[in-house]
């Protein structure tokens, strides 16, 4: 059997897991929708009204009788309604997830595009006060807060630019790239600044390890350019690591950056899941949260075969 | 800084500038009024949804029968007039012929009578079905006229009509049980589309009784950071916002394009002893507490000054001065004496929850009044919650102490009944019965002379502030921002935003 047939078949045993998981610890939280919907006027119900409504959200039967009655309409690729929207969960999460994903390979651009230039200069540089700055740039972004960086970016656009990158809606990208672009470069830049700043270490540290390889020293002394050792015989094997950290943040982002997506208003499927949680929608919940486990091994898998690419020495699956 | 870094600063300006321009520059449309507010309505139904945003939009699309003017009077809605029989146990609309919902149907005695009925059924979970627990019987006699048989005299249910709660809804809605996912009122403006937690859009309504607006209809956008809504009327990318956090409204000022419309709300910031635990058992030790903190430091220091101190009666018509209430005036010897008399002079310590945010100044409360009361000997362990998790322990009664904000209401008896006669709904949240309370309630609710009902309800504050089940603490501000260019808005004690159709953008 494959490598890549085996790594697809733990798929579905691994769903399931996530299914449990979240299905159980969003029922763990206290409270209800009951309480969500009408927060402290629940109290005013009387028992009548309570199981009326408790009917209505479909939390009046048993938890394990709700989990399989989940699970059938799972494996019919159905994730339920929302009752938040009021729609197939399906829908609201693919309405959504178009700005989720171009949010994250923005910020990925912005971040590799960034990062992976300072850390080779930084590595190549070593010791200089070039590499320094470059460290203490690398080390302010990683220590800076999105949160911080992304109310930062609206203040100073506000105040001193005397407008805001359109907010709460989303302009998709094929409708007018413009507007799209206008939209979310703040928020890639917020999110990719402290990416770029672990891209930035992740490659200098691996630069700094390559350069001292038998087989570069070897160019060296057949007298190939340093450009050339840098750029054509180091950096793609220093770009492993990179490739590693690139994968999972861009799978953590494929799940949504919450607080980017909450300052700057945007309808990605992070503030979709935030919502879902504070107003107890079930069903959007389970189903945001498996699609988002999906996206993360469908990354992670693409990761692994990456490396065969990369690194002609690594046999995936092979002994 | 030198000539070059100078130079890079300006061009990278400059470029952001041009991008800035080119990309966000938004056309100004002179006649839809662009609005954001950081939390969107959880729904359509006005019979079921009680959270504050929800209130707000459906304001704007249904009405009840009669609603309340910027001054808290009762004012007509749907209903162009009525009459309490001098029992006080009929009352008796005549409904304004005008009223039509935006299908375009007239409002019928029919309608009303479904939407009340509707409200008193207990499977529709109405909320607010226990201010309505008194209605017998509904009858329409002729096409104008609703006539409602009680079956005790209850004066404050005309209040209690005026909310968006009791909206009416069209008989035809109710019947094919679209309520929920289709909105139509007869109010101002009509619901054009909804996308949850993101956006509404509305149009105004060119069949609304009350007169044609001055705009073509309202863009509301969920901007869930309050410093992103300021940043987006500082742009005058939005012409009018609602703001819940007093630190964000205090910053409104600053700008000079920005107006701040600031009034006092009827709901309370309060802190709830539970006087089914011990120590909070004791009167003198609930009554120590009250003296021992210092009301208008609260007020200073966790709400920024933006608030006035209160006791329990929030409306104007009731309101007392709150220095004639027991120990408004900080006196930390007597609240020694007291818990020494109750035996605690060595002190206890109590757990307080309190909500994360809401309302924003929960947690700041919390420590000045853990502050306050330390000098007495009173700890508070302060427990921060999630919102949901909060009214769930909260509903429970599974509390020494909460700091809360409950919301208050134009009447005395329908803000308070819940908690303080024998039978309400909320007993299980104050743990406090009084035969004294109960009894003036009931008073109260019976009494139809305005004022004999503020008398009565002035003891009930006495006593209640005497007894010190809850320390009474401030009324905060509803904030509105708009741009200057908007005029005509009249805000509300209620908070309602209904004084939106007046206004008007230049």
């Amino acid at each position: 059997m494959t490598y890549l047939a085996k790594r697809l078949l733990t798929f579905p045993l691994i769903l399931l897991g996530v299914s449990v998981l979240v299905f159980l610890s969003i029922r763990l939280i206290p409270g209800d929708a009951i309480t969500a919907m009408l927060g402290t006027e629940a109290g005013m119900l009387t028992p009548d009204q309570r199981a009326s409504l408790a009917a209505y959200f479909g939390i009046d039967k048993p938890i394990w009788s709700q989990y399989l009655s989940w699970l059938g309409g799972l494996f019919q690729g159905d994730l339920g309604i929302s009752k938040i929207y009021a729609k197939p969960v399906m829908t609201v999460i693919l309405e959504r997830f178009p700005l989720t994903l171009e949010l994250a390979l923005l910020s990925m651009v912005i971040a590799l595009t960034i990062g992976v230039p300072l850390g080779v200069l930084a590595a190549t540089r070593n010791g200089r006060p070039s590499d320094l700055g470059v460290r203490l740039l690398a080390m302010i972004g990683q220590s800076t807060p999105s949160f911080v960086l992304g109310v930062l970016i609206i203040f100073v656009l506000s105040v001193y630019f005397g407008f805001v990158p359109a907010m709460g809606t989303f302009t998709p990208l094929f409708q007018d790239p413009l507007a799209n672009l206008g939209q979310l470069i703040f928020p890639a830049i917020t999110l990719g600044f402290a990416f770029a700043a672990s891209v930035t270490r992740i490659s200098r540290s691996a630069m700094l390890d390559v350069l001292s390889e038998d087989y570069v020293r070897t160019a060296r002394a057949k007298g190939v350019s340093t450009m050339s050792v840098v750029w054509h015989h180091a950096l793609p094997n220093a770009l492993i690591p990179v490739v590693t950290l690139s994968g999972v943040e861009f799978g953590y982002l494929l799940g949504g950056a919450v607080i980017v997506e909450q300052i700057f208003a945007l309808p990605g499927l992070g503030r979709l899941v935030l919502d879902a949680i504070g107003q107890r929608d079930y069903a959007l919940v389970q189903g945001t949260v498996l699609f988002i486990a999906f996206n993360f091994l469908v990354v992670n898998l693409l990761v692994d075969l990456a490396y065969a690419v990369l690194d002609p020495r690594i046999r995936l699956g092979g002994r | 800084m030198n000539w070059t870094h100078s130079r890079k600063l300006v061009t990278g300006l400059f470029v952001a500038t041009a991008i800035s321009t080119a990309a966000f520059a938004l056309p100004v449309e002179a006649a839809t009024l662009r609005m954001a507010w950081a939390q969107d309505a959880t729904g359509l139904d006005p019979h079921k949804q009680t959270a504050f945003s929800s209130l707000r939009l459906l304001e704007l699309i249904y009405e009840p029968l009669v609603r309340l003017d910027t001054q808290l009077n009762v004012v007509p809605a749907i209903a162009a007039s009525w009459e309490f029989a001098p029992d006080a146990k009929t009352l008796t609309f005549k409904l304004d012929p005008k009223a039509k919902f935006s299908n375009g149907a007239q409002v019928t005695p029919a309608d009303v009578k479904a939407s009340f009925e509707r409200l008193l059924d207990e499977a529709t979970a109405a909320a607010a079905r226990s201010n309505f627990l008194s209605i017998e019987s509904i009858d329409t006699p002729d096409a104008e006229t609703v006539v409602f048989h009680l079956s005790t005299a209850d004066v404050p249910i005309l209040a209690s009509m005026a909310t968006i709660n009791a909206a009416v809804l069209p008989a035809s809605e109710i019947t094919a049980d679209t309520i929920a996912t289709k909105a139509v009122g007869s109010g101002p403006f009509k619901l054009d589309s909804w996308e949850p937690n993101a956006k509404e859009v509305l149009s105004a309504n060119a069949d609304w009784a009350g007169g044609k607006l001055a705009i073509d209809g309202i863009e509301v956008t969920v901007l869930p950071d309050e410093t992103a809504i300021l940043a987006s009327l500082r742009a005058g990318q939005t012409d009018f916002a609602l703001i819940n956090d007093p630190l964000v409204a205090t910053l409104v000022p600053n700008e000079p394009n920005l107006q701040l419309n600031r009034i006092s709300g009827l709901a309370y910031n309060v802190l709830q002893l539970n006087p089914s635990r011990t120590p909070m058992d004791n009167l003198k030790v609930r009554q120590a507490m009250s003296c021992a903190i210092d009301r208008q430091e609260i007020v200073d220091s966790a709400l920024a000054g933006e608030g006035k101190v209160t006791g329990p009666l929030t409306a104007p018509a009731f309101a007392e001065d709150p220095d004639t209430l027991f120990c408004y005036k900080q006196d930390v010897a007597k609240a020694k004496q007291l818990m020494e008399e109750a035996g605690m002079s060595g002190g206890f310590t109590a757990k307080v929850i309190a909500a994360n945010g809401e309302p924003p100044v929960a947690a700041s409360e919390a420590q000045v009044l853990q502050a306050q009361l330390a000098e007495i000997g009173v700890k508070l362990d302060i427990q921060m919650m999630e919102l949901s998790v909060y009214v769930d322990t909260w509903l429970k009664g599974d509390f020494d102490m909460a700091v809360a904000q409950n919301g208050g209401r134009p009447d005395p008896y329908p803000m308070y009944n819940r908690y303080f006669t024998k039978d309400g709904n909320l007993l299980q949240v104050s743990n406090f019965v009084d035969d004294t309370l109960d009894s003036l309630m009931r008073q109260g609710q019976a009494e139809t002379d305005p004022a004999k009902r503020v008398e009565i309800f002035h003891q009930f504050e006495q006593h209640l502030t005497e007894q010190s089940p809850w320390l009474w603490l401030s009324t905060s501000y509803t904030y509105t921002a708009q741009l200057k260019t908007v005029t005509g808005f009249e805000p509300s004690p209620t908070g309602t935003l209904f004084g939106l159709t007046k206004v008007s953008i230049q």
